[in-house]
């Protein structure tokens, strides 16, 4: 499923606002789950999961064409760890015992 | 603090203009429509944002950390989340402080 059929699915099941409103609206939870984590801010959504940044240290790496060392640096990078119910609902339903 | 759904319904009361009710219906639609999408084994791409995969894991040897005992961890599915080049590429740089 991608951006566009999320929309579309929701402005099926949420008839009272047009699909620009919807389109929108997703548009602005998504920017706003990106600005909390660039800001080092943690999203937590009970019975989905959490997203935080997981730091990287500093490491030597190697360009891979010529060989030659080149310092990379610390930086952060997202994490998602997915809910209880979201474990549980995604492994049963593909036929896995809980 | 954390962005929870009540503060992600609160930004579209101000900043889209849904009222209270259509916000908080809009944003739990929105997580219920992605975890439904991957319970029915369709992963879901968020372009800008990141993919939510699946992934079928065998089972494999663990023990039970406390006793020592040995028992397996059974086959299961989980989904993973690869963020895009764009969410990287804004968090990268953060300068990490108390905030997290």
């Amino acid at each position: 499923m991608t951006k566009s059929e999320l929309i579309e699915a929701l402005s099926l099941k949420q008839t009272h606002l047009s699909q620009k409103d919807i389109d929108l609206a997703i548009k602005t939870i998504l920017e706003n789950m990106a600005q909390a984590l660039e800001q080092g801010e943690r999203i937590e959504i009970r019975g989905f999961g959490s997203f935080s940044l997981h730091h990287r240290p500093p490491r030597k790496g190697r360009n891979p064409k010529t060989g030659a060392a080149v310092k990379l640096s610390e930086k952060y990078v997202p994490h998602f760890k997915p809910g209880k119910e979201m474990r549980y609902r995604i492994n049963t339903s593909a036929g896995y015992q809980s | 603090m954390a962005l929870t759904k009540a503060v992600i319904a609160e930004k579209l009361f101000d900043e889209v203009g849904l009222n209270k009710r259509e916000a908080k219906d809009i944003v739990d639609l929105f997580f219920e429509e992605i975890r439904s999408s991957l319970e029915k084994g369709q992963q879901v791409k968020l372009s800008g944002f990141g993919n939510f995969d699946l992934r079928d894991k065998e089972e494999r040897p663990g023990r039970n950390p406390k006793t020592g005992e040995e028992i397996p961890i059974t086959a299961r599915r989980v989904v993973t989340f690869k963020p895009g080049q764009k969410l990287r590429a804004r968090v990268e740089s953060y300068a990490g402080n108390s905030k997290k």
